[in-house]
């Protein structure tokens, strides 16, 4: 059995220890916004925050993310400036990519309010989309910096 | 803090719908579907396939193309619901079932593909959506027993004269009782308030929250997970194999050999990969071990050297080129390029007794429908197909062959039980149905004025529909179209041409890749077109616009592009443009491109500004985003992408070895859009071909160095 906490809840999932996070969040859990892209940590479609730092839950064995504070997709609220400026800057396109995208910008947000369009780029280079919405998300991380710097969301 | 929630592995076979992403998929037949005769007669009109409104006002829109980013759950809603003369903030959207009423109107079949969603369903979603609201407006007039006439349909409200109104979803009832009406007027473009205006995706929100069903993400009650062992070269066949350490991996339920290779099917994808990985293969790997692409590259480079069979024949190019003041030839080529959608396939099967239910993203239901039933055993309407969102088509999920439904249905079929066979990023990197790789030899005469006077191209690869069901309909005379077009159709003036085409045959699977044969002859035309530019001592801007005389369409997307991107203005120093442009899918696109390159040889590509004319425009935030798209996907196989093969092995497994554009390669894209009355063309794939030319075009006026090969090599550029 191993023990998560997930999006503020707790769980014992019967479970090999060594399976992917990703695979638990995705299969045991049910929690399917985060996604398998690659599977080594190479994509970005599988980010999630573990302790507010966003990490690629394929390269995390599950017994790793015990005791730590897990959140995926679901667990933003659709409420967030990233997400209501990925609607509003008509960021998704085939959508796959985006919750990996949506939390490393949230995480990385966090530690860099106001980032340069360079920021961005060094930041989120660990996201791959093949539909190229890269010059969008650069769009929506500037248009959420600017509502959280005016105190909006959260 | 929330209590504790037990999950057992028993339990979530169980329960695993109720807790997640599981059986959301609200798919439902819509009401009163023609079938056998009606159905078949040429795109009647059958509002009730396409729309649904409930007592809540709510319009269900029912999709029949395919949502894979390019925005057909808003652009084709669009349409509908301009005539319906809807509520836009009551419009949902649903993928359609597999039926003919949903076949593409000049294709025949359910299908996505060839950029053809918006103008194939133009006239035919309009006149839908006007159907419907006459026959709204009928059931308004007949409850108030007044006469048609005086009832207008406005926002979701039919309201009479007097002033007395009823909403849609008070209607829908009797409006779904009327008789569908024969004819229909559409409304005047002028009138339009949806179509041509700037729309957000209805799907953004669900693809922003997670909540966004792909076909990965489906769960049924008691379903396994597939993990196939596929040949390591193609065309391998499995002599034998021992799976007694695969069964012993907790989680792997059964082991069964399918024609695609071996399946380990579990519990869950990880055991499934664990199982697969312990499994002990003989293979015989046939003919396929001796296939490299330098040896390919060796053949279609000989080949090249001789005739072909002809495309295009104008004049009598030898002698023109005979008597040609200035001669230039010279040879370009490209590799196989996978297609890498981030969403590595998948594809769901439950088959019962005298059923078989299908879960994926797939672009071409009609077809894998068929192929589903022939596995299966059944009749085709046993087999129902549930189109989830695609994470990423590009063509790679129009396999005619059907491949990821075909082999999902021999396991499910051997197991007797609901299963999902899923792909590595691996299996796909490797797992063929690429973009062929192409050879090109071409050749042009210049007079003394250095006007080009012949051009000859021969082009040789393989063909993606020889042996396909697509085969009758793309070759002509022996050539197959998807090979020769963008080249074939060469717009410039020029008095003398061939175009021939040799389509060797390989072991190695190629499908259609984003813009399909464009994405390599606008490449090898237009950078060519440059050469010869070049060598006549002009301006590649003008001695283009100067042989486009004829081609209005063309020459307006090159001077918009040239004009809003400052073409012939001094750049920052180390900075140079590049331009081309193609015309594909029915609409015209040209773009420049800033381009600077490092000590190291690393292009950076600083700037787009791209002018697109694909006739008149649906949604323009569609068309920037299709174009943005576009550029990014060619410019990911100018810098970066190959697949190669060594000994029958492909070299590449990830996106380690087969790069794609990151955040810091993407440049600014600026688009702007041609206002046109002509008839809509494609949007999904004509950004991509006029990038790498545009590219190469700008590195050939910073360094001299004329790339012909792709993707772009460092070496290759430092020896300039």
């Amino acid at each position: 059995m191993v023990s998560l906490d997930v999006n503020g809840k707790k769980y014992r999932v019967d479970v090999s220890p060594d399976v992917p996070l990703l695979w638990v969040i995705r299969e045991q859990l049910g929690l399917t916004g985060t996604k398998y892209g690659c599977g080594e940590g190479l994509c970005g479609a599988c980010m999630v925050h573990i302790d507010g730092d966003a990490i690629p839950s394929c390269q995390i064995p599950v017994k790793d993310a015990q005791g730590k504070r897990i959140t995926t997709i679901e667990g933003i609220p659709e409420s967030h400036p990233v997400k209501l400026a990925w609607i509003a800057d008509d960021v998704p396109q085939c959508g796959y990519c985006q919750p990996g995208q949506i939390m490393q910008a949230v995480a990385f947000l966090q530690e860099n309010p106001n980032p340069s369009d360079e920021d961005i780029d060094n930041e989120m280079g660990g996201n791959i989309c093949r539909c190229g919405t890269y010059q969008r998300i650069r769009r929506a991380i500037h248009t959420a910096s600017k509502v959280m710097a005016e105190g909006g969301g959260k | 803090m929330s209590e504790i929630i037990n999950i057992s592995r028993r339990d979530f076979m169980k329960t695993g719908a109720m807790i997640g992403g599981g059986l959301i998929l609200g798919f439902s037949l819509p009401l009163r579907v023609p079938t056998g005769e009606a159905a078949a007669a040429a795109v009647p009109l059958m509002p009730n396939a396409f729309i649904r409104i409930g007592a809540d006002d709510v319009a269900t829109i029912i999709v029949n193309h395919s949502e894979m980013g390019q925005g057909v759950y808003t652009s084709l809603p669009m349409l509908l619901a301009e005539e319906l003369e809807a509520d836009w903030t009551k419009i949902r959207v649903e993928s359609a079932p597999v039926d003919t009423a949903y076949n593409h109107t000049v294709f025949g079949m359910q299908m996505t593909g060839g950029s053809s969603s918006v103008w194939s369903e133009y006239d035919r979603l309009r006149k839908v959506g006007a159907a419907a609201r006459e026959m709204l407006i009928a059931a308004a007039a007949g409850t108030w027993k007044v006469d048609k006439a005086s009832c207008i349909a406005k926002n979701g409200i039919v309201i009479h004269s007097s002033g007395k109104s009823l909403t849609y979803g008070q209607l829908a009832d009797k409006a779904g009782a009327m008789t569908v009406p024969e004819d229909v007027t559409l409304k005047d473009p002028s009138k339009f308030k949806i179509i041509g205006k700037p729309t957000l995706r209805l799907d953004a929100p669900d693809k922003v929250s997670g909540q966004a069903v792909f076909g990965l993400d489906v769960r049924v009650p008691g379903m396994l997970t597939a993990v196939i062992a596929r040949p390591p070269v193609f065309g391998a066949k499995v002599v034998s194999f021992k799976a007694d350490k695969a069964r012993t991996v907790p989680g792997v339920k059964e082991v069964v050999q399918v024609p695609a290779g071996v399946a380990v099917v579990a519990t869950d994808f990880w055991p499934a990969r664990a199982g697969r990985d312990a499994l002990k293969i003989v293979w015989d790997e046939g003919p396929g071990a001796t296939l490299s692409t330098a040896g390919m590259r060796e053949q279609y480079a000989n080949l090249a050297k001789t005739s072909g069979t002809v495309a295009r024949k104008e004049g009598d190019p030898d002698q023109a080129l005979a008597k040609a003041v200035k001669h230039i030839s010279a040879g370009y080529e490209v590799p196989y390029l996978a297609h890498a959608t981030m969403e590595p396939l998948n594809c769901l099967v439950d088959m019962r007794t005298g059923s078989c239910e299908i879960w994926t993203g797939t672009q071409l239901q009609t077809v894998d429908r068929e192929a589903a039933a022939r596995i299966a055993g059944l009749k085709s309407e046993q087999v129902k197909i549930h189109t989830t969102f695609l994470g990423g088509g590009f063509g790679r999920r129009a396999n005619p062959q059907s491949d990821f439904v075909v082999e999902s249905v021999h396991v499910a079929k051997a197991i007797g039980k609901p299963v999902k066979v899923v792909w590595t990023r691996e299996d796909d990197i490797k797992g063929g149905y690429y973009r062929p790789m192409w050879f090109d030899r071409i050749a042009a005469g210049l007079d003394a004025d250095g006007n080009p006077v012949a051009w000859q191209h021969t082009i040789v690869g393989q063909s993606i529909v020889a042996g396909t069901l697509f085969e009758k309909m793309l070759v002509k005379s022996g050539v197959d179209e998807t090979s020769v077009e963008g080249a074939k159709d060469l717009p410039y003036e020029i008095p003398n041409i061939l175009v021939d085409l040799h389509s060797p045959k390989s072991g190695v699977p190629v499908q259609w890749w984003r813009s399909v044969g464009h994405s390599h002859t606008a490449f090898v035309v237009e950078s060519f077109m440059d050469e010869l530019a070049h060598e006549a001592g002009k301006d590649p801007y003008v001695f283009r616009r100067n042989l486009l005389a004829g081609h209005t369409r063309h020459r307006g997307v090159l001077e918009l592009a040239a004009q809003k991107a400052g073409w012939g203005k001094p750049l920052p120093q180390g900075r140079a443009h590049g331009i081309a442009v193609h015309e594909s899918f029915g609409s015209f696109v040209a773009q420049v491109a800033e381009v600077s390159l490092n000590p190291k040889g690393k292009v950076r590509v600083h700037k787009v500004v791209c002018a697109v004319d694909c006739g008149k425009v649906v949604n323009p935030y569609t068309i920037e985003a299709q174009m943005e798209s576009g550029i990014v996907f060619g410019l990911s196989a100018a810098l970066h992408g190959a697949i190669t093969l060594k000994n029958g092995k492909v070299e590449q497994s990830n996106f380690n070895d087969y790069e794609v554009v990151r955040f810091n390669e993407m440049p600014e894209v600026e688009v702007h859009i041609v206002p046109s009355k002509e008839k809509p063309g494609g949007i999904g794939e004509p950004g991509v071909p006029p990038i790498a030319p545009a590219v190469c075009n700008a590195l050939f006026t910073l360094t001299g160095k004329r790339i012909r090969s792709l993707p772009i090599r460092a070496e290759e550029l430092k020896k300039a």
